[in-house]
């Protein structure tokens, strides 16, 4: 307990120092570098190095709003702080000189300040913007404020006093009861009680027990796992030895596609600095509890985000389902007893152990507490990554969050939850975002990714897309779901050059159920839901291209599609 | 042969020095494939013996994940994303011109072979879709004639 408080004095004396510099922070990770944030950094690293001696420089975390990639934000001295977005090489010069010598920004290049530069210049107040406003931070509660690669910046943030708090006050029952209570269900899909979860592992004496995060997140469309992995490491690995801790477990394993290098490196330099500073290892931070972490890549499959695939892959093999029984709380990883999670499930606790399941409880709707954290993408106005709680409508997060379609046309189709789940159409725009509504609208939280296609989108074709994708990833170990998703793929090609028949529909409804009755793990039983659900939102159109009325022009091609077609050998 | 003792000590190297605790079949091949950039026949014989299995299944695993390689690749791998996100905003497109550029069909090297081709499921920055990536670095907001130059360039290097 002592030593803990030491490292957050520390971190707490830099953080502070650092708050009343000049300090220059710009966002990262993925979708930074895909706008070239971190040229941008570089040439501002330089510049500053070249030309001040009082300035601090940080790549931060992304604040989500992508569209705005790579951003700039400044904070001077006297308190304010003001944000650039869009920002070029060739402009960064100009806005660092200025605002850093004069004190005064290019008001004009600011898309948004704090109150108090908002105040002084007139520029729009970030806690103004609805995108902003209507969001509840708590699993991304970092973002944009914080270097997500030093873990002095978590510290001094709160981070790590929840498990340090757990870990001398309280025992693991409590925390097991702790996040039972809070509502909190898992984020992966599934949507099972965490707190449940992790009872089972709880009473098992074995001495070697795993705790597994999963962040294979192969979902297209789906970027928070990694998001919060390469944005804030440190509430994940902390979620993760709390969860060690709850359920007496030994050893854990961040569980991440290779390729990602952003994510993977981030989670790598959090686990060794926890080490390095006692929070991770033998007796963590002098405490009677020991655990160990290690990340485990795996290779591109899908199928491996599947719990028990999962285990497979980080033994080394194929990654492919196991049969269930018995389940991993009795017998996963090596045959010892184990608990998975997805990577935001894990992201909440931290919080929940330090503020408590019912504050967590109060947030949220009655079946499911908490925030989503979705990411949006496609025909839409402000793409981006945002944490909002659960219960609002699908219709709010388009228009307050996402500003509402791109150029003016009008949302035809929304591809929520992954290629697993459905596609919805204007009549369910109005369905509340919580697990029990989303999933009685023939869809699904799911990952979180809502992929926005506008009134041009052509549903055969976005459905051969979803297909091709499922069927491409089947790991092949049960016929129905190899076989039957090639058979969905071939009919869906065939609607789209307008070479389909009338028995299409009927073969393909079919192959759908055999698919859902005849598969070990949700890849087969759930591939057919893009089609299920697009024949409850877009009937007509479908039978029309079935009639073979289909007209593909544009971004859709010419009704030939490239693709990868195969299945694995 | 030294060339062929070179790939051999690269191979051992590979396997020996895998940093993390957990050293399996699996990440023994990613790390081959990350030094080596593919898995020569080579490989897959040196992780049998260095993991204490048989080639076979050695085989089985290298065969099962998609990003595994058996013939060394291109100086540049350039992944294209497909995803529904990108599809929407006009993937195919980007797909069929860099395919042109390069002179060749589906996935693969082009004619110099200089550059790999490859179809990639989701790269994850779907907010600046569609994507691109050379060398695992994300390119966004790509269009034919933007993707086209990055290809230039790397290719004239």
């Amino acid at each position: 307990m002592e030593l803990f408080e030491q490292l957050k004095e520390k971190s707490l004396t830099n953080w502070f120092k650092l708050n009343s510099s000049k300090w220059v922070r710009i966002g990262g990770g993925t979708s930074g570098q895909a706008m070239g944030s971190y040229k941008l950094y570089n040439k501002s690293k330089e510049l500053i190095q070249n030309n001040f001696t009082d300035v601090n420089l940080s790549m931060v975390s992304a604040i989500g709003l992508m569209y705005l990639e790579p951003i700039v934000d400044i904070t001077m001295p006297d308190g304010t702080r003001v944000y650039y977005g869009n920002v070029t090489l060739d402009e960064i010069e100009k806005i660092l000189k200025q605002h850093l010598t004069k004190n005064k920004p290019i008001i004009e290049r600011a898309f948004a300040a704090n109150e108090k530069a908002a105040n002084m210049w007139g520029i729009q107040n970030i806690n103004d913007m609805p995108n902003i406003s209507r969001q509840k931070k708590i699993a991304t509660r970092n973002f944009g404020v914080t270097d997500p690669l030093d873990i002095n910046h978590y510290i001094a943030r709160g981070g790590y006093s929840a498990l340090s708090s757990a870990i001398f006050e309280k025992s693991p029952e409590f925390i097991v009861d702790e996040v039972k209570n809070s509502g909190l269900r898992g984020r992966g899909g599934a949507a099972f009680p965490a707190g449940v979860k992790w009872s089972f592992l709880a009473p098992s004496k074995e001495p070697i027990k795993y705790v597994l995060c999963n962040c294979e997140e192969g979902d297209p469309g789906a970027f928070n796992d990694k998001g919060i992995i390469e944005n804030d490491p440190h509430t994940l690995v902390e979620g993760l030895i709390l969860n060690g801790y709850a359920t007496n477990s030994s050893n854990g394993y961040i569980f991440i596609r290779q390729g990602h290098e952003i994510p993977i490196n981030a989670a790598k330099k959090a686990i060794s600095d926890a080490y390095e500073l006692g929070l991770l290892g033998k007796n963590i931070l002098g405490s009677e509890f020991s655990f160990d972490m290690e990340v485990s890549l795996t290779g591109d499959s899908y199928v491996a985000g599947e719990e028990t695939a999962l285990m497979e892959a980080i033994e080394g093999k194929r990654s492919t389902p196991r049969y269930k029984p018995p389940f991993p709380a009795a017998q996963g990883l090596w045959k010892k007893p184990t608990n998975i999670n997805n990577v935001k499930t894990l992201s909440y606790v931290p919080e929940i152990v330090r503020k408590g399941s019912e504050w967590f409880k109060s947030i949220g709707t009655e079946t499911t507490s908490g925030t989503a954290i979705v990411c949006l993408s496609g025909h839409i106005k402000y793409p981006g990554m945002y944490e909002i709680p659960m219960g609002m409508t699908i219709r709010e997060v388009l228009d307050y969050i996402g500003g509402g379609i791109s150029e003016g046309k009008s949302i035809k189709v929304l591809q929520a939850g992954g290629p697993l789940n459905g596609l919805l159409g204007e009549e369910a725009f109005d369905t509340m975002i919580d697990f029990d509504a989303m999933s009685a609208a023939g869809a699904s939280i799911g990952s979180g990714g809502i992929i926005v296609g506008n009134e041009k989108t052509n549903i055969v074709d976005l459905l051969r897309n979803l297909i091709a994708f499922n069927q491409f990833e089947s790991c092949g170990k049960c016929f129905p779901c190899r076989l039957g998703n090639t058979h969905m793929l071939e009919i869906l090609d065939r609607m789209c050059q307008n070479q389909s028949n009338s028995n299409d529909l009927n073969l393909i409804q079919r192959i759908g159920s055999s698919m859902k009755s005849g598969s070990l793990c949700g890849h087969g039983q759930l591939g057919y839901n893009p089609i299920l659900s697009a024949l409850k939102y877009f009937r007509t159109e479908i039978e029309s291209a079935v009639n073979g009325k289909i007209n593909l022009t544009g971004v859709n091609g010419d009704g030939k599609m490239i693709l990868p077609t195969r299945t694995r050998p | 042969m030294p060339e062929n003792s070179n790939l051999l000590e690269k191979i051992k190297h590979s396997l020996e020095s895998q940093e993390q605790p957990t050293v399996t079949i699996l990440s023994s091949l990613l790390s081959i494939q990350d030094n080596l950039h593919y898995i020569p026949s080579e490989g897959i014989s040196e992780t049998a013996k260095f993991c204490g299995k048989s080639t076979n299944e050695v085989w089985s695993v290298a065969s099962f994940y998609t990003n595994f390689r058996f013939t060394p690749p291109g100086d540049n791998v350039v992944d294209v994303c497909w995803g529904p996100t990108c599809h929407l905003l006009g993937a195919q497109i980007i797909i069929d011109n860099l395919q042109k550029t390069l002179e060749i069909d589906g996935e693969g090297e082009s004619k110099d072979g200089k550059i790999t081709l490859k179809y990639n499921t989701c790269l994850g920055a779907c907010a600046q879709a569609p994507c691109i990536a050379i060398d695992h670095y994300i390119h966004g907001k790509q269009d034919k004639n933007t993707a086209n130059k990055i290809i230039n360039e790397i290719r004239n290097k």
